[in-house]
């Protein structure tokens, strides 16, 4: 017998993995029809991704900032809103990472590293803290508004770094002028993976105990599921929306500094490296669980870790990794209609659907 | 020439780019225009624009012929059309999010087989000389329009005709507004839905060739800044009437060609920024239009639920 919890449970496990395995079917059926045998294009990605420490250190080093962007659209969709804005928190993230990093680099280095993941935070926080303040007060839709601050918080840096911050040497890529090599972020001892995996670990863990253990998490998810209950039994509905966005933003904005301070040094072009788009594919992939976005961060990773290997050896261009993200994100899409199905004549699963939350 | 312009030399481009750059907008805001009177969203016209500048320059490489390319363009984008219609009638599944991956796998798709054609040159689109009787080289040049802005212009008056006085706009304006009234009169909710996605995502695989074939009129990865993202935010602002989304077209491309024109008179010091004033436009009119308290007039009844 197979109780409600349990077949649950088995749904919430097996319908991600399926997808997963329907849409790498799909991947290689496009992999064959451009020309590249799918199966080496399958080991290619798995020996690139995982198929040495070496290469999975890579794969960490990416899933670090996806686990970070991936909050920021994780936390609001438990409210019921759909923010877009990870791209634009990790640009905004990164510019005042490195305005702070650069007005206090005389200062100690971990006092300097403090106040930049704090400037980041910030500046993360406020972006998309303003998207939730547009939505509660004027009603303007979050999806949009998030995606147009991306555009805008681009051209913001494209402007700094093209004038006001601009380090004259650099000639070919305009870049800001570089943090002091000791404020840097190290590695983590024995690897070459740095401290930005932690934060992102951390994040992701401190993110699944406010929403799943504390009052303010269950609030959240209440407002979420239904929001004119939540305004009658007295939620601040306004100010639950906008701590949400500021945490979310701030989960980005810290992926912004962890870029910046751990791997390019300087703000430029690099920090629009689409870890904020597929930082949205992460968050649904685990259907919005934190914790689960870890390890879907890692897997995602190692995916985008692999564009490099399949334009060397199976001269595939490397949009291919786009095009697989886009295929896992619509099979997934798909996957959540499958819900509830399987189950129907066991326990009155069907009905109990509603009260799940997602 | 130039000298001889001056100051006068900014309006002026302001509004050559706004007969330039506005057609993209109009074809992507009537085809969301369409979309969202049957009661959906499609975020993922982003996608659909930059499949059909792809495949129209591609096609337009390959055959000689342009026009063959915008008829392509706007075939392709009715493919992707078709995948966004199937899923987001899903149950359970949400046409947002629906739309957000098909700006993933649409770009995806159009750069991987776009990448061929970066290099190689394709014929434009040829254009009407309006400017004739002038013999500023300047007014000469602002006055050359694409045909397919023509069309564009067009097409709003007759979509709104075709909303308001036939039995097919009644149709899918029953289906946006109230899709059970619409069941009882014994219209399949799924067809008509199905029929204006893909519509929609025909015109806005016109707009996506007008992109490759006429301004800025090359194929490459950036082609698109947005504006298919921004088409709804526009039909916000239109109010869901096909003329409206006229009138804003021509308001988002003048603002698109503000950076451009000031750029041209010496002053570049804000450039990157006053790119970006379609976005802040956009943001400014939906903080100005929207209201918490109630839905917007005009909008359809049953849209994102």
């Amino acid at each position: 017998m197979i109780n409600r919890y349990n077949s649950r449970n088995i749904e919430a496990i097996c319908i991600p993995l399926a997808a997963l395995l329907f849409s790498l079917l799909l991947f290689g059926i496009f992999c064959a029809f451009a020309g590249a045998d799918p199966f080496g294009v399958y080991a290619s990605i798995y020996r690139s991704a995982f198929g040495s420490w070496r290469a999975f250190q890579n794969t960490l080093l990416r899933a670090a900032p996806l686990m970070l962007s991936s909050l920021c659209t994780a936390l609001p969709a438990r409210l019921g809103l759909i923010i877009i804005g990870n791209e634009g928190a990790i640009v905004v993230g990164g510019l005042g990472a490195v305005a702070a990093g650069l007005t206090l680099s005389t200062a100690p280095p971990t006092i300097v590293q403090v106040a930049m993941a704090i400037a980041a935070i910030l500046c993360g926080g406020l972006w998309i803290g303003a998207v939730g303040a547009l939505r509660h007060y004027r009603g303007v839709n979050e999806t949009i508004s998030s995606l147009l601050l991306n555009y805008i918080a681009i051209a913001l840096l494209n402007h700094l770094v093209g004038g006001p911050m601009r380090d004259p040497s650099s000639l070919n890529k305009p870049s800001s002028y570089p943090i002091a090599q000791i404020n840097m972020l190290g590695d983590i001892p024995g690897t070459r993976v740095h401290y930005g995996l932690i934060y992102g670990l951390v994040a992701c863990v401190i993110a699944y105990f406010l929403i799943q253990r504390t009052t303010f998490g269950f609030a959240a998810r209440v407002a979420g599921g239904n929001i004119r209950a939540a305004r009658i039994a007295g939620l601040p509905v306004g100010k639950l929306t906008m701590m949400i966005c500021f945490l979310a933003g701030s989960c980005a904005g810290l992926a912004g500094m962890v870029e910046v301070a751990a791997v390019h040094g300087r703000a430029n072009e690099s920090l629009n490296a689409n870890y904020g788009y597929s930082g949205i594919l992460v968050a649904f992939i685990a259907r919005h669980n934190p914790l689960a976005a870890t390890l879907v961060a890692i897997l995602l990773g190692g995916i985008l870790a692999s564009g490099g290997s399949l334009q060397r050896s199976h001269d595939l261009p490397d949009a291919t990794v786009l095009v697989f993200q886009g295929l896992v994100f619509l099979v997934v899409l798909f996957s959540e209609s499958l819900y509830g199905r399987f189950f129907k004549e066991g326990s009155g699963v069907r009905g109990q659907r509603s009260a799940v939350t997602i | 020439m130039d000298q001889a312009l001056g100051w006068w030399g900014v309006p002026l481009a302001i509004a050559a780019g706004t007969l330039r750059g506005s057609a993209p907008f109009l074809f992507v805001s009537l085809g969301e225009c369409l979309t969202e009177k049957s009661g959906k969203i499609n975020l993922g016209l982003e996608g659909t624009l930059l499949i059909g500048a792809m495949s129209a320059y591609a096609i337009a490489y390959l055959t000689g012929s342009p026009w063959l390319g915008v008829i392509t363009a706007g075939v392709a984008g009715m493919m992707l059309g078709v995948i966004h219609g199937w899923l987001s009638q899903q149950p359970r599944v949400n046409d947002v999010a629906v739309g957000i991956a098909m700006i993933i796998f649409g770009s995806g798709i159009a750069f991987f087989l776009g990448k061929p054609f970066i290099q190689p040159s394709a014929p434009p689109l040829p254009a009407l000389q309006f400017g004739a009787w002038s013999n500023l080289p300047q007014v000469q040049s602002a006055l050359q329009i694409s045909p397919l802005f023509l069309l564009g212009v067009a097409i709003a008056p007759l979509m709104q005709w075709f909303f308001r006085s036939t039995r097919w706009g009644l149709y899918i304006r029953a289906v946006g507004d109230s899709p059970d009234a619409a069941k009882a009169m014994g219209i399949s909710i799924f067809k008509v839905r199905m029929l204006c996605i893909v519509a929609g995502s025909f015109l806005a695989g016109i707009g996506g060739a007008y992109l490759s074939l006429y301004y800025p009129g090359s194929w490459n990865e950036r082609i698109s800044g947005g504006q298919g993202l921004m088409a709804v935010a526009l039909v916000i602002f239109a109010r869901w009437r096909p003329m409206q989304c006229l009138y804003a077209s021509l308001l988002f491309g003048g603002a698109q060609a503000i950076g451009p024109a000031l750029q041209s008179v010496g002053i570049d010091s804000y450039y990157y920024l006053f790119n970006a004033s379609p976005y802040i436009l956009t943001l400014l009119i939906m903080i100005l239009t929207c209201s918490p308290k109630r839905t917007l007039n005009g909008a359809p009844g049953a849209l994102g639920q």
